[in-house]
């Protein structure tokens, strides 16, 4: 057993802290405020290396692997969701897919801008009637005259509308075989014609991520831009989802983090009846049960993600991960909240802004009740 | 161009300080590269980027000082020196210098580059000492620099503005905080930082045998600041300033 990092992954945690609190944390609340997505820092964390972790440097990564990107999620999604969210779908959802599925001349002329953090990318599953039920899909992809022809519709998109998106990878489907929905992914380069992104929803939370409704009206793109084998498009978008979720479970674990290193200097400062509130029993223990499920979510989604690095079959540890990290998250905020009374409802100070942005970790790339539903179906199989 | 930057492994500055006796309490205090010599490590990799060369970090310090060293490695700077002596133990600024300026000399060399002064010792005393007894020219507190044709020109900080001050290389360079904005490592650079060579030298190896001419007596905490002044405002309350701070020679 080793539950340590090397001494080469604390110093590259040291480094994304001082980044992301140096020059994240200061704009956090602005651009939350603004629901500005902050091209600029962005390209910074680019720079940084931090979109290109688990990608080869001959494809314009870092060479890294995944729990280096785990890392960086946690350690910006540790100061600001927003950011932690546009890393985690822009590398794992935007550039995965590339990765995983891509031939090598679709890796050569798609990867290295996303891998550099030059231009971010999407990931098009979910659809206004394809939620949990993801192989709903509707959009419908037709060959014609060497080009798919795309109709239909996609629903809370992330990354595809920012001045440096560069594509979406959307589900489609593609034709029928064996009276089944034959469904494949194909690449749509951002202004293609008859392709449109919708202005942003209005969220609860995360308002510094970009999130939009996708339109495809008699949009055509080249027969090459299909990715991986025509059919094999949803079984191999859940595949990506089983990283993903990793990537969502660190997100989590910097989300508490936050709220914990908040609510103890908070607690410290605090005076009551005469004491600093970090005197009475029941915000000591409040305190004590976060650093317990900062601990617990830390351990889970770093073992799934040592298990991915190595090559080991990992489903039901990621779904583990991110339902128990994405849940202890929610209720991490909720009491960081209260620790903070009234003043944890006041933007100015960083939980209010976790507490919005908490809730949404237990819903993308999966609810809770799917994650159930992939724990048990590895468990007891198909229900 | 060979550029050596001189740098310091402090306890760090952001987290409360410890004395024992009259020294630094270093077991305390996480140990961190000086955030000043970031500064001079970013300066050294942009004049190698612009000018070719290498960039040699040059450190004196505990053998744990390796981990700051690895930190301006993981910057980007190319090689590193150590020297790490239990004899040095305690050294004040002038060994400091002794060894620093030996070790320097040891290899042909253009520019070294230092902080204006370090976060713990402070005496800012350092680099100019090298300066002397490598007999070379020394532009310090540069807030801005730039090198041409063998020669090194800087705004060197005033407390009114700044003067220009030009001198040939080779030169001791001392910038402060602010001349530049010190790059974040990236990941690869921390993972190539691990195989770079790094030599570990001891007194003896400089030909050295150095002592501290210097010893601190007492340390005594800055005195707090006093409350202000405080002029509440009557309708005469500029006047009153303006008077307050010609009598502090301020204006
Ligand atoms: C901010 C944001 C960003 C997003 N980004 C992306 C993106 O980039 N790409 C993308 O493709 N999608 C994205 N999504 C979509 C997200 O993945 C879906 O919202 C999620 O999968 C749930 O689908 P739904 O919203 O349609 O809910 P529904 O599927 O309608 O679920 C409603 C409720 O029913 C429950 N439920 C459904 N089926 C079952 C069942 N079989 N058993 C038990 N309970 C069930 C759900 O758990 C949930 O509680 C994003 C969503 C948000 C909010
Ligand atoms: C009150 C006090 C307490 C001290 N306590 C300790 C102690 O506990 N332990 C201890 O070891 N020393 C201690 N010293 C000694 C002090 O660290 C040395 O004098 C120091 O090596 C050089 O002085 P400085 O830090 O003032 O350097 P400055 O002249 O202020 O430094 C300017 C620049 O010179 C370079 N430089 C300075 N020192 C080094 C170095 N060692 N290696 C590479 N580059 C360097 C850096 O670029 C630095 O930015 C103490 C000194 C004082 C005054």
């Amino acid at each position: 057993m080793d539950f340590a990092f090397t001494p080469e992954q604390e110093e590259f945690r040291r480094t994304v802290r001082a980044f992301a609190e140096r020059e994240i944390a200061p704009r956090a609340g602005e651009i939350d405020e603004r629901g500005e997505f902050p091209v600029d820092l962005v390209l910074e964390m680019g720079r940084l290396g931090l979109f290109g972790l688990p990608f080869p440097e001959e494809y314009g990564g870092s060479g890294a692997d995944f729990t280096a990107l785990c890392i960086a999620i946690e350690e910006v999604g540790r100061v600001d969701q927003s950011m932690g969210i546009t890393l985690e779908a822009a590398v794992g959802l935007g550039a995965m897919p590339i990765w995983m599925f891509g031939s090598e001349e679709q890796r050569r002329s798609w990867l290295p801008p996303l891998a550099r953090g030059e231009r971010i990318a999407g990931f098009g599953l979910t659809e206004p009637e394809a939620g949990s039920d993801s192989g709903a899909t509707r959009t419908r992809a037709v060959l014609d005259g060497g080009e798919w022809v795309i109709d239909g519709s996609k629903a809370f998109i992330t990354n595809v509308g920012t001045p440096i998106s560069q594509h979406v990878t959307i589900t489609a489907v593609t034709g029928e075989s064996k009276g089944r929905k034959e469904i494949s992914n194909i690449i749509v380069p951002v202004g293609t014609p008859g392709f449109q992104a919708a202005p942003p929803y209005r969220k609860v939370g995360w308002h510094a991520s970009d999130t939009r409704a996708l339109s495809f009206d008699g949009c055509r793109v080249a027969e090459g831009n299909l990715l991986g084998a025509r059919g094999e498009g949803f079984r191999n978008f859940l595949a990506v989802l089983d990283a993903g979720r990793v990537g969502v479970g660190a997100l989590a674990v910097g989300l508490i983090q936050g709220c914990l290193d908040q609510s103890v200097a908070y607690a410290k400062e605090r005076r009551q009846f005469g004491r600093p509130i970090a005197e009475f029993q029941a915000i000591r223990f409040k305190i004590a049960d976060m650093a317990v499920a900062a601990d617990l979510a830390r351990l889970a989604v770093y073992r799934a993600a040592w298990m991915k690095d190595r090559g080991m079959p990992f489903k039901r540890e990621a779904a583990q991960a991110k339902l128990f990290a994405t849940e202890a998250a929610v209720s991490a905020a909720r009491e960081a909240v209260q620790i903070h009374g009234g003043y944890g409802l006041m933007e100015e100070y960083p939980v209010a802004r976790f507490y919005r942005d908490s809730k949404v970790l237990e819903i993308g790339e999966g609810t809770s009740e799917v994650q159930r539903l992939v724990i048990a179906r590895e468990l007891l199989g198909s229900g | 161009m060979n550029i050596t930057v001189c740098i310091k492994q402090v306890p760090d500055p952001n987290q409360p300080y410890k004395l024992s006796g009259t020294r630094l309490d270093r077991e305390a205090v996480q140990p961190v590269l000086d955030p000043g010599d970031e500064f001079g490590v970013e300066a050294g990799l942009k004049l190698a980027e612009a000018h070719g060369g290498e960039v040699t970090v040059l450190s004196m310090g505990p053998a744990k000082a390796m981990e700051a060293m690895r930190r301006a490695l993981s910057m980007g700077a190319h090689k590193g020196i150590l020297v790490s002596d239990e004899a040095l133990a305690g050294a004040d600024a002038q060994a400091t210098a002794q060894v620093l300026a030996a070790a320097i000399k040891r290899n042909p060399f253009d520019l070294v580059i230092a902080g204006t002064e370090s976060a713990d010792g402070s005496t800012g005393a350092v680099p100019a000492m090298i300066a002397e007894l490598l007999g070379v020219p020394q532009a310090t507190f540069a807030k801005q620099l730039e090198v041409k044709e063998g020669t090194l020109t800087i705004h060197r900080q005033t407390q009114e503005g700044y003067d220009v001050v030009e001198c040939a290389l080779p030169a001791v360079l001392t910038v402060t905080s602010g001349v530049n904005e010190p790059r974040y490592p990236t990941f690869k650079g921390i993972m190539q930082a691990k195989n770079k060579p790094v030599e570990q030298l001891s007194a003896a190896d400089l030909g050295l045998s150095v002592a501290a001419s210097q010893q601190v007596a007492a340390v005594n905490p800055a005195p707090a600041r006093g409350q202000g002044e405080i002029f509440e405002d009557d309708g005469t309350g500029a006047a009153r300033i303006a008077d307050f701070l010609k009598n502090a020679k301020v204006i």
